[in-house]
């Protein structure tokens, strides 16, 4: 005969997720991204082994907010950072944790040449088309129309030009293995996105060479909209322009 | 050990090597190039770290990655390519993580061009990037120093948790001479304890330059001052030459400085009482020593190969006591010793006492 546990624990905060507060705004979706990359890590028991690399941007405290090693890059350059720990240190894994101003503006050659080299990372990439660190600016991922302190009467693509898609671009790199989009406006896409960051980092245990999982992420405080509805325009407005798919998967 | 003939870039290179650097990130530019290409072959070949970088941006980053895992890392560049890395020093110096770097110095400003030059001194001694910090600076002024300065660098630079660099002209990177490498040196087996290497039975660990509260920076800043405070009282070093006795002070480093040396003797030769001090720390800068020489000196001549950089710390060192003039060439033109001899002449003539004058003409 079989007992039925009086208690059953059903959810607890990740061992690689620090018992801290985050600076984070109400209804921003760092803090859920953050939550998957530290499920991931302690579902595949590497918390002891993972060094990430921290960004400039609203996510460059992060290292207040994993237990694991840290080092905090200057602006673009978290995957060269990360390339010369992972050559150094071949059986660690390492991980970057970007924004799109960081990644897709100031660090675009940085990005570029890691997965052209191929090399052995993970990047968690969040596209929120906006600057929020410093108060809302035009982003490279910012839609056309959309309006930022720094593109008042909404982006004009005939001065400011077009968003970038960062999967479709290092998809076409030999040296990338996998490369999705994945986003996190409701339960079912987070639910994806978790899969997405845990392939991304199995692929580099694998040593299968570069991953990046961008994440459509919300914006409530610089996009000036209720956080509920922030999650409906990612939605409506950002995935027409960022489609969520797999744009590259390479099985080794 | 038995001397070879070796290029001076090639001899900074196998000198990282035997020094035990476990990663080395740069790009091409000549001309320090000889450098990269030694390590690209030399780094595999030990089953060590090569990576030819995107830009000299990406190099210096990859250089703070591997740094903060407490590794033997280094870089090399010229001159404009330094420029480039100014961002990655200055978060390099306010993490504290132990970095070497070479800057093979060509003509500027701009592209300018390949010739050898001293126009960085600003550059790599007063102002590496924003912020308050200063890095080791040593200056070889042949190849088996340049040898002998590498092995310094990687030695303070983990002494001091600072960025140490090796600055020479284009001159001593692309000449030959006999020099004495190193044995092989064994490598690290445990980092340190304040590296990134996975947080394994201990707290994690965190390498960052950021520190949001005011008074928690300066704090920091303190720290860091205090830190290069000391290097400057323990590491200074330099050369002399025909020092005793000597009215006359000629300063010079790196190329400027064995020309100047050169002229110095021929100036002895003419029964002029001059002699030479060659900074090989540029920073620390010998100024406690010149300020001393300063106090008995007529005249300093300082020869540089840019248009007077290193001339304001001398003038900061011999405080007005007496003339400091300037002989320098520029654009990847180098002195040639009777220019400096003629210079030291008029510097003689300029600086007699009026009675010694007088017992000329009587």
């Amino acid at each position: 005969m079989t007992t039925t546990p009086v208690e059953q624990l059903v959810y607890q905060r990740p061992a690689a997720l620090s018992e801290v507060h985050t600076h984070y705004c109400p209804g921003c979706t760092h803090g859920v991204a953050h939550r998957l990359v530290a499920e991931v890590i302690d579902e595949l028991g590497i918390r002891e082994n993972t060094i990430g690399v921290a960004p400039v941007g609203c996510s460059v405290f992060c290292y207040n907010y994993f237990e694991v090693d840290f080092v905090e890059a200057a602006h673009g350059r978290a995957p060269a950072m990360a390339t010369g720990i992972k050559r150094v240190l071949p059986d660690r894994v390492v991980f970057t944790y970007q924004g799109d101003g960081d990644l897709a503006s100031i660090g675009l050659a940085e990005i570029m040449h890691a997965a052209l080299r191929g090399e052995n990372l993970t990047v968690i990439f969040i596209n929120n088309a906006i600057y929020g660190m410093t108060g809302g600016q035009m982003a490279p991922t910012t839609l056309p129309g959309m309006k930022t302190t720094s593109s008042p009467m909404g982006r004009d693509v005939e001065t400011s030009g077009f968003p970038i898609r960062i999967c479709e671009l290092l998809a076409t790199m030999d040296g990338a293995t996998y490369i999705a989009r994945r986003s996190l406006h409701n339960p079912t896409e987070i639910r994806k996105a978790k899969k997405a960051i845990k392939q991304a980092f199995e692929n580099q245990l694998h040593g299968h060479g570069f991953s990046l999982v961008e994440l459509l992420s919300s914006c409530p405080t610089n996009w000036d909209i209720p956080p509920a509805e922030a999650l409906k325009w990612i939605e409506a407005q950002m995935v027409p322009v960022y489609p969520l798919d797999d744009f590259k998967s390479v099985k080794k | 050990m038995t001397k070879e003939l070796l290029k001076g870039n090639v001899a900074i290179a196998e000198a990282a090597v035997r020094a035990g650097v476990e990663a080395y990130f740069g790009y091409p530019i000549t001309p320090q190039t000889e450098l990269l290409e030694h390590m690209s072959k030399r780094m595999p070949e030990l089953g060590r770290a090569f990576v030819q970088a995107e830009s000299e941006v990406a190099a210096i980053n990859m250089v703070y990655g591997a740094a903060s895992t407490g590794k033997r890392v280094m870089t090399s560049s010229s001159s404009p390519g330094v420029s480039l890395m100014q961002e990655g020093l200055s978060y390099i110096a306010g993490s504290e993580v132990p970095s070497v770097i070479v800057d093979v110095m060509r003509g500027g400003p701009g592209l300018g061009n390949i010739a050898p030059s001293q126009s960085d001194y600003f550059q790599m001694v007063k102002m590496a990037g924003h912020g308050d910090y200063k890095q080791i600076v040593l200056a070889p002024a042949t190849v088996q120093e340049a040898i002998d300065l590498t092995l310094l660098a990687f030695d303070l630079a983990e002494k001091y948790r600072t960025i140490a660099t090796v600055l020479l002209d284009g001159n001593i990177g692309q000449l030959m001479e006999p020099a004495e490498l190193p044995p092989m040196r064994e490598l690290r087996q445990t980092p340190p304890d304040w590296a990134v290497s996975g947080a394994k039975g201990r707290k994690k660990n965190i390498i960052s330059s950021i520190h949001l509260q005011p008074e928690e920076l300066e704090t920091f800043n303190h720290k860091l001052q205090a830190k290069l405070k000391l290097i400057a009282a323990n590491e200074v070093r330099y050369k002399e030459y025909m020092i005793e006795g000597a009215e006359l002070i000629v300063v010079g480093f790196g190329t400027a400085g064995r020309v100047a040396q050169t002229a110095v003797k021929l100036a002895r030769a003419q029964g002029i009482p001059v002699g030479l001090l060659r900074p090989i720390t540029l920073w620390p800068f010998p100024e406690e020593r010149l300020s001393q020489l300063a106090d008995e000196a007529r005249g300093f001549l300082v020869v540089e190969m840019n248009a007077g950089q290193m001339i304001d710390d001398v003038k900061i060192a011999v405080a007005g006591q007496c003339p400091v003039e300037f002989y320098g060439r520029t654009g990847g033109v180098v002195p040639l010793p009777d220019e400096v001899l003629a210079t030291i002449a008029k510097l003689d003539q300029a600086t007699l006492p009026a009675n010694r004058v007088a017992a000329l003409n009587g």
